[in-house]
């Protein structure tokens, strides 16, 4: 069964680049990374540029209509997501609890449809 | 034949099984079909069934093994019919192989007591509480949902569309039906003691004579008692038995025939129920002589020394003032600390608590046991024109006519 866990968080709450921090923030995701990889139960995970380059479209009366910005306006933004390959949503949460922004932010975790592919 | 047998009797036979054995039976189910709302439907059809054969041929003479293997047959013949059954092929074979190999067995025993995997199903994290209560009084404690509906107010309907909603996801996130591993175990533990607590004082808060909601506080004892025999050894869930225990103990005596709270120093000790209460506090050394006390244990050793003292006067209010204490340490809850504080009233001085009590006027601005405690304690001090404020407070922010009542009487007494 395929999870994904969305990453939610406030931007400004994240370690800053600059700061002594930042480096190992980077580190536990490698950390992460390398056990997702090891259990062989990662499918995909990236994280995502800022919610400042992002364009929402909708398209009504076959005509496209195009924004500026994120669909939801919110402190907290979508800023990158994984997708594990696991056995039921007690091995995914565990696994999303070893995403570093889960201890600022918050992880949305979702079974997703199957179709019989 | 012999077809005397009433429907009326078969019918209150069913729901007794039901209630002693409902629990052990759906997971037992949800172990064969791997399928919440299927086990709950097939054994539905079962106890359909067993209404119409029971009342003509008698009660067999396993009953519980008899539902079993129709739940069984019944879930069979919803999969055949499945518009999708094609992919259901490796299911149907799985329960076929079962029906056959039970049929050579066909004892009680044959139903596996997977009621452990089916709790923490049930109280699984990812549900909210509420639905965790109603899903574990339908699926584990065997009330039907018009009984759930009717506890918590609710319409019917909207009970039913929670419970199929739950089951709905259990399936679809595959909430596993399993009992945790051990580095979860204490957490999810937790959240089961923390779903049957809720249970309980649901019940226990029913101070307006809604008989059935008073039912919730056995269904819980029950519970915990189910638990207890599935997991011993362990201290938090004797911890939280004995907690109910000692509290039910006292239920009777809560209450005026006039419907008003009576105050644990009013009430009749007399009157408490002494089987439970010695039930409650062998628990408490059972579960204190494992040495890992935790926060249920705490509470349970508190509700222990008010019901072994004498009287009121009498109570250990400087042992109960180091139990919040420690309860505190595990849970930084202003409530503990205003329990603390008047125990300390008692055992230092209303003088000594009343320095300690402006603390919690922030945090525990809206919560009435704050501003009746307060007023409790100016009005020993003598201040009563600040006393009689407080209990307006108080009286304010009640939303239980029993409490109202009480709290009205003070205030009156206060005033004189």
């Amino acid at each position: 069964m395929k999870y994904i866990a969305l990453i939610y968080s406030d931007p400004a709450a994240a370690p800053a680049f600059t700061s002594p921090e930042f480096g190992a923030f980077m580190a536990s995701y490698q950390t992460a990374n390398e056990r997702y990889a090891k259990d062989g139960v990662l499918v995909i995970g990236e994280a995502l540029k800022s919610t400042s380059t992002a364009t929402t479209l909708r398209v009504r009366g076959g005509k496209a209509e195009t924004m500026n910005g994120p669909f939801v306006e919110s402190k907290e933004q979508l800023g990158g997501f994984y997708v594990f390959d696991c056995e039921n949503l007690d091995e995914a949460l565990k696994y999303a609890a070893l995403i570093p922004a889960a201890q600022h932010g918050a992880v949305e975790v979702r079974p997703i449809e199957d179709y019989g592919r | 034949m012999t077809s005397g047998v009433d429907e009326a009797a078969i019918r209150n036979a069913i729901a007794a099984l039901m209630r002693d054995d409902g629990g052990r039976l759906l997971s037992g189910l949800v172990a064969n079909l791997g399928d919440f709302q299927l086990s709950q439907d097939s054994l539905q059809d079962a106890l359909e069934s067993a209404l119409v054969h029971w009342t003509r041929n008698g009660l067999p003479t396993t009953p519980g093994a008899w539902l079993m293997q129709t739940a069984r047959r019944k879930a069979l013949d919803r999969l055949r019919r499945d518009a999708n059954f094609r992919a259901k092929a490796p299911q149907i074979a799985l329960v076929e192989q079962i029906i056959r190999a039970d049929d050579n067995i066909a004892e009680d025993d044959a139903i596996s007591d997977d009621r452990l995997r089916l709790i923490f199903t049930c109280c699984h994290p990812s549900l909210d509480a509420m639905t965790s209560v109603a899903l574990t009084l339908r699926s584990v404690a065997g009330l039907t949902t018009p009984e759930i509906a009717r506890a918590f107010i609710v319409s019917n309907d909207a009970m039913a569309q929670r419970l199929v909603r739950a089951r709905h996801k259990i399936a679809q996130a595959k909430i596993p039906f399993e009992v945790p591993q051990p580095d979860a175990m204490a957490e999810r533990l937790d959240a089961v003691l923390a779903v049957i607590y809720l249970i309980f004082t649901e019940g226990h808060s029913a101070n307006d004579g809604q008989l059935f909601r008073a039912d919730l506080c056995e269904e819980a004892i029950r519970l915990a008692a189910i638990l207890a025999n599935l997991l011993p050894d362990q201290p938090e869930i004797e911890g939280l038995a004995a907690l109910m225990l000692l509290h039910a103990a006292r239920t009777g005596t809560r209450l005026t025939k006039a419907g008003e709270m009576v105050s644990l120093e009013d009430q009749d000790r007399s009157g408490w129920d002494r089987e439970r209460i010695a039930q409650g506090l062998k628990l408490v050394q059972q579960a204190l002589a494992r040495k890992a006390v935790g926060p249920y244990q705490l509470q349970a050793s508190i509700a222990a020394l008010h019901a072994e003292s004498p009287t009121f006067m009498q109570t250990d209010w400087a042992q109960i003032a180091l139990l919040y204490q420690g309860l505190f340490a595990f849970r930084p809850n202003p409530v503990f600390e205003l329990n603390r504080i008047v125990a300390i009233s008692y055992s230092q001085g209303a003088d000594i608590a009343m320095m300690t009590l402006d603390a919690l006027a922030q945090p525990l601005a809206g919560y009435q046991p704050y501003h009746a405690v307060r007023a409790d304690i100016l009005s020993r001090l003598g201040d009563r024109a600040a006393a009689c404020l407080s209990y307006q407070r108080a009286i304010g922010l009640s939303s239980s006519e029993a409490e109202k009542r009480f709290l009205q009487r003070r205030f009156r007494e206060t005033m004189k």
